[in-house]
């Protein structure tokens, strides 16, 4: 369904991927682990074609069709979203309202918003009428944000590091959210530094200096990036250090 | 039913269209002031609602008292309008809200018509110890911005106190607004201005808001919300002054510009002169925060949709 050949992104001159492959099938989760800085965010905001992130090689193709040239929007209308690792705040806007925004293309057929909000263990009666605002805790923002990403049902979710902010209780709650996606029918391409978490998908790929290393079984996979990466001295300068975050 | 005379009539619609119910502004169980350019079209006073309204030169003279202990269950309703396209309307108020009294205004400020117009508000707020009051004024204009709008404020609010006033005029043009909004706070007392200005075309928005903190933990917010496009020039002073042990200021700015030819700036101004007072500001000023559109566009909202959302919500 996704398929990155040969992906390079340059900055400012300083390769931050190169020699990128990787494939991603419809319906599966698939995780991707690496430690901090090689590329793991990169890479989903490549996916995503975020502002600074167009590709400087390689092609990406979505269900067959060439889209490595095609605008954030556009990426979405296909099937394409990203749950981000630290989400934005609205003011004035409702999580309601947030997230109906995401319904616009799942139709009335799917989950309605407060079932959404279920499913990342929010209740509606408390949450539906709150700002997307800095009054959120990071726990519940992100939760917003998991609840926003399967209320489009897309056919390939980005979840970037949605464990990540969230108390360890909570991890098997949001577990459960992420088979909730394939359940649905969406494919997953989920970041995350814990294994155990790691270990739900499919399939797995180890990110290492900007490049994927391994593939394959996640047990596998990350067995590999505990013997090879955990002490890893290849290392990028994160992207978003070279971009800058504005 | 109602005999609306025309200018009755026209006034309704114009209040209508900027979000009102005119049924509220005549039902006499709500105490309320319709003014049309100088003329008081409609005044009712309820039990611990007085509105005096007299009619001057070039509009209109009003002392609205709450008296003390008085819970005003219903908003009290105000509307300042003109329907002519050219001409002057003053609106002088005194606001007199008793020692525990709790009470919500509603004014609408309907000009559909405007070539040439000005509207000059001044007003002056005494909110007396543990009393409330919370004020939302807003305000509707007609496409073409021939108008000044000369808001100006001088509210004491007095220990234990509590005002809080919003400001808004996000529909038609602005043309010139000039606001001068200034709150005098005792001990325990607090005041929040909230200004929501969307600028387009070639308005000009000055927006000013003060804040002199000068009882014992007494509380201030002023917060400014202007979207600039076109060629609009916008400009927010914030001011805050702790006169007194544990007060504490915020101002807080964001003002958005959309479009090569627009200006923002702001100016925070934080003066301490007692040593146990506390005053901060945060001011963002540029283009819509790209993180906020960029994740509205992952979701399927092409750029201009995004923005749009991101600026309808803080302009709310």
């Amino acid at each position: 369904m996704l398929s990155l050949s040969n992906i390079e992104l340059k900055i400012n001159g300083k390769k931050i991927l190169h020699d990128l492959n990787l494939e991603v099938r419809k319906g599966e989760i698939h995780s991707i682990l690496g430690a901090n800085g090689t590329g793991k965010s990169t890479l989903a905001s490549v996916i995503m074609g975020l502002n600074g992130y167009q590709v400087t090689g390689g092609r990406i193709l979505f269900d067959g069709e060439d889209i490595t040239n095609f605008p954030v929007y556009e990426r979405a209308r296909r099937g394409i979203t990203l749950g981000w690792q630290e989400p934005a705040r609205f003011e004035g806007l409702t999580v309601g309202e947030y997230l109906k925004i995401s319904k616009r293309f799942s139709g009335d057929g799917f989950l309605s918003v407060r079932e959404c909000l279920l499913k990342v263990g929010l209740s509606p009666e408390l949450y539906l009428a709150r700002a997307v605002d800095g009054t959120l805790s990071g726990g519940e923002r992100k939760r917003i944000e998991l609840a926003s990403v399967l209320a489009m049902k897309p056919k390939l979710a980005i979840l970037d590091e949605p464990d990540s902010g969230i108390d360890s209780l909570s991890i098997d709650h949001i577990v459960d959210v992420i088979k909730t996606f394939s359940r649905t029918g969406s494919a997953v391409l989920l970041i995350t530094h814990h294994e155990e978490v790691a270990a739900i998908a499919d399939r797995a790929s180890s990110l290492c200096d900007g490049t994927v290393v391994k593939t394959g079984e996640p047990l596998a996979v990350a067995k590999f990036f505990r013997n090879h990466c955990e002490e890893c001295p290849h290392v990028n300068q994160p992207a978003e250090e070279v971009i800058g975050n504005d | 039913m109602i005999d609306y005379s025309k200018e009755f009539e026209a006034i309704a619609k114009a209040y209508e269209a900027s979000g009102g119910n005119p049924d509220d502004l005549f039902d006499k169980k709500t105490a309320s002031l319709v003014v049309s350019h100088h003329k008081i079209l409609f005044q009712n006073s309820i039990p611990g609602v007085n509105i005096d309204g007299e009619e001057i030169q070039n509009g209109v003279k009003a002392r609205i008292v709450i008296e003390p202990e008085t819970v005003v269950k219903d908003p009290v309703h105000l509307c300042f309008g003109v329907i002519p396209e050219e001409g002057i309307q003053e609106i002088v108020s005194e606001f007199e809200i008793g020692e525990g009294a709790k009470v919500n205004f509603i004014a609408h400020c309907s000009f559909p018509n405007a070539i040439k117009l000005k509207h000059i508000m001044d007003s002056k707020i005494h909110v007396n110890k543990n009393a409330e009051m919370n004020y939302v004024e807003t305000h509707f204009h007609g496409k073409d911005g021939g108008i000044e709008v000369l808001p100006v404020t001088k509210a004491v609010v007095e220990e234990g106190g509590r005002l809080r006033s919003e400001f808004k005029l996000i529909k038609g043009a602005v043309g010139k607004l000039d606001l001068d909004y200034e709150g005098k706070l005792e001990k325990d007392a607090l005041c929040e201005f909230d200004t929501k200005v969307y600028g387009k075309g070639d308005d000009k928005v000055l927006v000013k808001e003060s804040l002199f903190l000068n009882g014992e933990n007494s509380r201030g917010l002023a917060k400014s919300r202007i979207v600039a496009t076109g060629r609009c020039v916008a400009e927010v002073l914030g001011e805050a002054v702790g006169n007194a042990p544990n007060a504490r200021g915020h101002v807080d700015c964001v003002e958005i510009i959309k479009g090569k030819d627009a200006r923002v700036s702001a100016v925070p101004k934080l003066l301490v002169v007692d040593d146990g007072a506390k005053l901060t500001h945060e001011a963002a000023i540029g283009s819509v925060d790209k993180k906020q559109v960029e994740t509205l566009m992952a979701r399927g909202l092409d750029e201009d949709e995004a923005v749009d959302v991101v600026v309808k919500g803080m302009l709310r």
